[in-house]
């Protein structure tokens, strides 16, 4: 199989994960969304690492894994605290940040 | 004694610190503690002359320094006072003519509530004057000529409650910025010609200095002079001023403070000598102000109005005979001297005809005053026979020498100069006959209510020692040519050229022309009945009767172009600087309004701006990478 194959994947998987940032309302759908989209970055970086014969990529896909995991931390605690100050996880009701 | 000379400073400046600090604690001896500083001030000032006296003609000017006052790179410069024949001889009339007025002033101002701040103001301006005088730079000096200007400016003002009377302060202190600002020019020329701005710097320098340098310098200093002596162009202030109580006429606008652009002029007499055509333009400006205040006073029906233009014209004698070069010199500080006497007398003298008369000064609502104020009737009309110059009074001796001096020279100047100085005493002799007559001769004008009194000795004794004075000092100090020797040291001796005329032919026409200038005062004023408005006359009186439209021309000529100016600078900072600062300002506010509709507060709306950002920053990442 190809190695061009995962980049395409990749991209396949970045556009439904941006997708599901841009469209979906419900704050836990998006944050997957952008989960989906930091893992076909890292599928991107061990494909070229593959393609490259090189190890690079596959460690920043250790990084980024790492980066992911503390971002969901940070990510999901704000979404508890939205939620529990609004009894709602929709994206569109906070606009306190409208200038 | 001459290294105590400070303490003529320190005294009356203490005192007027302590009137002004004490408040109305000192209501009560206020005005004698004013006394005492001046007097001491006087004593000082004798202690000081007799024992110069006692010196060599050489050794006569004593400096004494008193501080470092400035110390920079460039400029070295320590506070010194120059005791000499011309400083002291300033010392003494300052002083004596203070003290008096002083003394005079404590009748005169007896029903003020504020007599207290009057003397302490009084003994600023003797101190101010004191350091004018006495300093030993143009820079010391400059400082004394700005606190004789306080002291006018505040006594001209003394009774501020009155709108006129603070304009005219106001006025006087606009005018005397103006003539600041030529002793300020002066002070920078002396200081790039010459690294330095004491006298003795100047004066050494002035021996190598390029003559255009010396014209620059002596212009500079003419135009201070015109400032403080009233004279043209700057004359317009002097006639409002006498808005003040009348001893500071008296002191300030006639004695003393008037008179120091004379003194300026005579100081600075080393830059002249390199400056002919400065010294012309000096002689030039003297003559035009004396026929000038001559004019307006013919016209005068205000006591106090009428003796300012003769100050005014007397002032120009002294500047024409210090624009004549070193043989006037000395006539010129010796008229200033017997003017302080006989002025300042005439001006207490009218002081105590207004004490009488409930503070009239018109003199069409006087008249046959000799009957009620013998005292002030007599001491007046020896100051009136001083200024006509008639022998053997002070001003024959003082003003006939100038009127001499004038004819000396080539060419067209001694004509001019001399018969300006021979016209002007006939026309002095008019306007103070007049003034003379209808305050003191003919019918009684007085107002319903009138009971003029004398006033009190205390009034009075100062009026009888300044005629006294008014009557000998001229013959005392003329007799062996005393007061020119005296003054030597600083004028240099000067070889009198003759006159183009011959002298007891100038001596003749100068009192024949007085005598028909005061005849013709008695025809019009003292024998025929005085109207008691003016009349209707001819243009020329009109112009006089307005200070020759002083006012009308510095409006059209100064006052309008500079409004005109100033609001034009005005609009252009508004429009075109204003502009520009605010016109970038509100363009940054505009572009932030318009661009503040992306800021929806809507995460995914961010989220799709993120991503089309990144997606355009990868595309012209991609574009650039090929």
């Amino acid at each position: 199989m190809s190695p061009v194959a995962f980049v395409y994947l990749a991209c396949v998987l970045f556009a439904i994960g941006s997708a599901a940032v841009l469209l979906r309302r419900n704050a836990i759908v998006a944050f997957m969304g952008v989960e989906l989209m930091l893992n076909a970055a890292n599928l991107a970086f061990v494909g070229f690492s593959r393609l490259h014969g090189s190890v690079d990529g596959q460690v920043m896909a250790f990084f980024v894994m790492v980066v992911a995991a503390a971002e969901v931390v940070v990510g999901l605690a704000i979404i508890v605290a939205i939620f529990r100050a609004r009894q709602t996880v929709s994206l569109d009701e906070p606009s306190e940040l409208k200038g | 004694m001459l290294d105590l000379t400070w303490l003529l400073i320190a005294v009356p400046l203490a005192s007027a610190f302590v009137l002004l600090l004490a408040g109305k604690r000192s209501n009560g001896w206020g005005h004698w503690l004013g006394v005492a500083a001046s007097g001491t001030a006087f004593v000082v000032g004798l202690l000081a002359f007799l024992q110069m006296l006692g010196l060599d003609s050489h050794d006569r000017a004593h400096s004494v320094h008193l501080f470092e006052w400035i110390n920079t790179g460039e400029l070295n410069l320590s506070a010194g006072l120059l005791v000499d024949p011309l400083s002291l001889t300033f010392v003494l009339l300052v002083t004596f003519v203070g003290t008096l007025i002083h003394i005079y002033a404590v009748g005169y101002m007896e029903h003020d509530p504020d007599r207290r701040r009057f003397f302490a103001y009084l003994n600023l301006f003797i101190a101010a004057m004191l350091v004018l005088v006495l300093a030993d730079s143009y820079l010391l000096l400059f400082v004394g000529w700005e606190g004789v200007g306080l002291a006018s400016y505040l006594l001209i003002g003394f009774w501020n409650y009155r709108n006129d009377y603070a304009t005219a302060a106001n006025k006087a202190f606009v005018v005397n910025r103006i003539g600041d600002l030529g002793l300020i020019f002066a002070l920078g020329l002396m200081f790039t010609a010459f690294g330095g701005v004491d006298f003795a710097t100047v004066f050494a320098g002035a021996e190598s200095a390029s003559t255009a340098t010396l014209t620059g310098i002596g212009l500079a200093l003419l135009l201070a002079a015109c400032g403080k002596s009233a004279q043209f162009p700057l004359q317009s202030w002097l006639g409002d001023a006498m808005a003040g109580p009348t001893p500071v006429s008296a002191l300030i606008h006639a004695a003393t403070m008037v008179t120091a652009g004379v003194y300026l002029i005579v100081r600075s007499a080393a830059v002249f000598e390199g400056a002919p055509n400065a010294q012309l333009v000096v002689a030039i400006v003297g003559a035009v102000t004396l026929l000038f205040g001559a004019i307006v006073g013919m016209a005068k029906d205000d006591i106090k109005k009428a003796l300012a233009a003769s100050t005014m014209s007397q002032i120009g004698y002294m500047m024409l005979a210090a624009g004549l070069g070193p043989i006037g010199y000395a006539f010129a500080i010796f008229h200033l001297v017997t003017h302080g006497f006989f002025k300042a007398g005439m001006f207490l003298g009218a002081g105590s005809v207004m004490h009488g008369m409930k503070d009239q000064v018109d003199m069409r609502r006087f008249g046959a005053l000799r009957t009620a104020m013998v005292v002030t009737w007599v001491t007046f009309g020896l100051g009136w026979l001083a200024i006509l110059g008639v022998p053997p009074f002070a001003g024959f001796f003082s003003k006939d020498k100038i009127i001499e001096a004038a004819f000396v020279g080539h060419g067209w100047q001694p004509w001019v100069f001399g018969l300006t100085a021979l016209i002007g005493a006939g026309l002095t002799a008019f306007y103070m006959s007049r003034l003379f007559f209808m305050t003191f001769h003919g019918e009684a004008r007085w107002e319903d209510g009138q009971h003029p009194h004398e006033s009190p000795a205390i009034m009075t004794v100062p009026m009888i020692v300044l005629a006294v004075g008014s009557a000998f000092l001229g013959l005392i100090l003329a007799t062996g040519d005393r007061f020119y020797t005296w003054l030597e040291p600083v004028t240099g001796h000067a070889e009198h050229g003759d006159p183009v005329l011959p002298i007891p032919v100038i001596m003749a026409t100068t009192l024949v022309l007085v005598a028909i200038g005061a005849g013709f005062a008695w025809l019009k004023y003292g024998r025929a009945d005085v109207p008691l408005t003016a009349p209707a006359a001819s243009l020329g009186t009109i112009a006089a009767r307005n200070d020759l439209f002083q006012d009308s021309v510095n409006r059209a000529v100064f006052e309008r172009p500079g409004t005109h100016l100033t609001r034009t600078l005005v609009y252009a900072d508004a429009a075109v600087i204003d502009g520009a600062v605010n016109g970038t300002g509100g363009g940054v506010a505009k572009t932030g309004e318009a661009v503040r509709g992306l800021q929806t507060g809507k995460s995914r709306s961010y989220a799709l701006l993120m991503l089309v950002g990144t997606l355009v920053v990868a595309f012209f990442a991609m574009l650039g990478g090929k």
